[in-house]
């Protein structure tokens, strides 16, 4: 007899500290001040949909360069919902997930046909498509965007500073689910016929894997994140438009800017991208545009120097892994031998 | 007759799309590499052609026997430089590096001539019309843009196939290992490639900032045009690609008519239902 163990010690090692800093960060109101709650938020914010992108691109081989068609859908969700017909904003962020589903799936059907970078290029077209749509909304603001208004944020807590903290846990929590449930997937059958998508989608076929329906569902599962945490960002921000909820630079740019720097098809990439382009960003922020302009050339040099990411050069020269994600196969003799 | 002048300058129009899609459709062809800088690159010409002609005082088309070998150099540059090294198997290097050069251009151009909206003065011939029927009026320089389209298109078709070069670019395009074992340098075949999708975007860039303003954000809207024109067209078809700027052209001016804001969204409607009905396009040469 034989099993499959997934853990090895860095990664328990891995999983204490995550448990650790999730502690710390949960009583982030006790000790940070709002500027600091703010961004972290945004922080899990990039988190979030960074690992999103990753299962997307990393792990499907669907390199989208259009998410922020979701990240969109998902604010517009909020403030329809909000201000339409009165939903609390929370239960209207939950709601925006599976709005984001139902229609990723027509559009997969559609974009689907579209190969490789094609592909890419058609996911912006949808997105475009959404921006122009929802400026031809009036009673959303049209082309200008529209605030949710006082009385909607005054509902959700009668004080700022709890509304504050409910938004802030809101994110953390939102943002562990999305990790967790990736976590989950990988860990699952289908994260291994992903992961066999990844390496080599030909004999991924030629195993069995039905590569088509795998996809679908990683794009339509992917989009429901992306539209809740787009609900959130909205719901930090207070305002909306179509300009900046279907921004390609904040929702696409920066996310594939964090991955590759991270590590791309790997769970830790994101997460230590994110690190790294916060880091960055508070560091070079006074530079506007030169700074875009030296994300795109340290992106394009990481891609072609350094394909795997910082995280990816870090794990393969110690044979780390933060999450218990590895499979290895142990045989009775080794496994009992190690209880 | 209205709707007749509608259709026209629809077609017209689609003639410079068809020039934004023939640079995307020649390097898709030869080395199945998308370039999400395309648009930028379109921008870039047009800045490349502002500077020339404050510089020396000529017009924007006088200005095109510069822009065009300088885009032509950039391009072979930047294929033996950067992208030769991103081809392979692998689709990611090619997307994202051409991405993160996307970034770096509009960027570099916002830098260096700020977001301001330009636009390039051809003179007299910006007004320039005749009275094609009764009540139908074409402009010269839409119609000068539509024939030099049309020239460009059909020079590439006969690069492609009555020269030496092309027969290089169909070699590689088929299997570039074997073609290398034939002795063709690859390498140098893919930066040929490029500078010609440049010098092709160097017209392009000119005749778009000659019709409209712009400035350094504009560019990834004209990579989508580009690429709508192409998937419409049917991938690696060079008069396919003529074809999706018209139809792409025709369906902008009409979305005009319904509204503001309908200009855009039609031509990417027309797109997603041709995906709909016919994924492979109208003349499809290669398959994706």
């Amino acid at each position: 007899m034989s099993r499959v163990e997934h853990a090895t010690p860095s990664s328990r090692v891995g999983v204490a500290l995550i448990a650790v800093a999730f502690v710390v960060l949960a009583v982030a109101p006790y000790w940070g001040d709002r500027q600091m709650l703010r961004l972290l938020a945004e922080i899990y914010a990039f988190v979030a949909l960074a690992s999103l992108w990753n299962l997307l691109a990393g792990y499907a081989g669907l390199v989208s360069v259009g998410q922020q068609a979701f990240v969109g859908l998902g604010g517009y969700v909020l403030f329809a919902l909000a201000i339409l017909l009165g939903v609390h904003p929370i239960a209207a962020i939950l709601i925006a997930g599976p709005i984001g589903a139902l229609i990723a799936i027509p559009v997969a059907a559609l974009i689907f046909r579209l190969r490789g970078a094609y592909f890419a290029i058609g996911t912006w077209v949808v997105a475009e498509v959404f921006r122009l749509l929802a400026s031809q909304v009036s009673v959303l603001g049209g082309g200008s965007g529209i605030s949710l208004p006082a009385a909607v944020v005054v509902a959700m807590a009668p004080s700022r500073q709890i509304r504050e903290f409910e938004i802030y846990w809101l994110a953390l929590t939102l943002t562990v689910i999305v990790l967790g449930a990736i976590v989950i997937l990988l860990r699952s059958r289908h994260g291994l016929a992903l992961t066999a998508i990844r390496d080599n989608e030909l004999a991924a076929q030629s195993n069995g894997i039905d590569v088509w329906r795998i996809k679908f569902v990683v794009y339509v599962l992917t989009a429901f994140g992306t539209a809740m945490i787009g609900a959130l960002i909205f719901l930090q921000k207070l305002r909306i438009s179509p300009d900046t909820a279907f921004s390609v630079n904040d929702w696409t740019a920066f996310v594939i800017f964090i991955t590759v720097i991270g590590g791309i098809g790997r769970i830790e990439g994101p997460i230590f991208g994110t690190i790294v382009f916060f880091l960055l960003r508070q560091a070079l922020a006074d530079l506007g545009s030169l700074y875009l302009l030296m994300m795109g050339a340290v992106a394009i040099v990481v891609m072609l120097w350094a394909p795997k990411g910082l995280w990816g050069m870090i794990a393969e020269r110690l044979g780390w892994q933060a999450l218990p994600l590895q499979r290895h196969l142990m045989f009775e003799k080794e496994a009992e031998g190690k209880q | 007759m209205q709707w007749f002048n509608i259709v026209l300058q629809g077609v017209l129009i689609g003639g410079l799309y068809a020039m934004f899609a023939a640079g995307l459709s020649l390097i898709f062809g030869v080395m199945r590499l998308v370039n999400i800088a395309h648009g930028d690159l379109i921008v870039l010409a047009a800045y490349v052609s502002l500077v020339v002609t404050q510089a020396m005082g000529v017009d924007p088309l006088t200005s095109l026997l510069l822009v065009v070998p300088v885009m032509a150099v950039i391009g072979y540059a930047l294929q033996r430089g950067l992208l030769n090294r991103t081809l392979g198997d692998d689709l990611l290097p090619p997307l994202l590096v051409t991405f993160g050069l996307s970034i770096i251009i509009q960027n570099g151009l916002l830098e260096l001539f700020t977001a301001d909206s330009r636009r390039l003065q051809a003179g007299a011939i910006e007004v320039q019309a005749f009275e094609l029927l009764q009540g139908v009026w074409i402009g010269v320089l839409p119609l000068l843009q539509f024939a030099i389209a049309v020239a460009v298109i059909a020079g590439l078709q006969i690069l492609f196939y009555r020269t030496a070069l092309g027969r290089a670019f169909r070699a590689t395009s088929d299997d570039p290992s074997v073609a290398q074992l034939m002795g063709l340098d690859t390498r140098h075949v893919f930066a040929m490639a490029m500078a010609f999708s440049l010098a092709v975007i160097a017209i392009a860039g000119v005749f778009l900032a000659v019709r409209t303003n712009f400035d350094p954000a504009i560019g990834p809207a004209r990579l989508i045009f580009g690429f709508e024109a192409v998937i419409i067209g049917g991938l690696g078809s060079m008069w396919g690609t003529l074809a999706g700027g018209i139809i792409l052209g025709v369906s902008q001016a009409i979305g005009a008519q319904i509204g503001p804001g309908w200009q855009l969204l039609a031509g990417h409607i027309v797109f997603l239902a041709i995906l709909a009905v016919r994924p492979q396009g109208f003349f499809p040469k290669v398959s994706g």
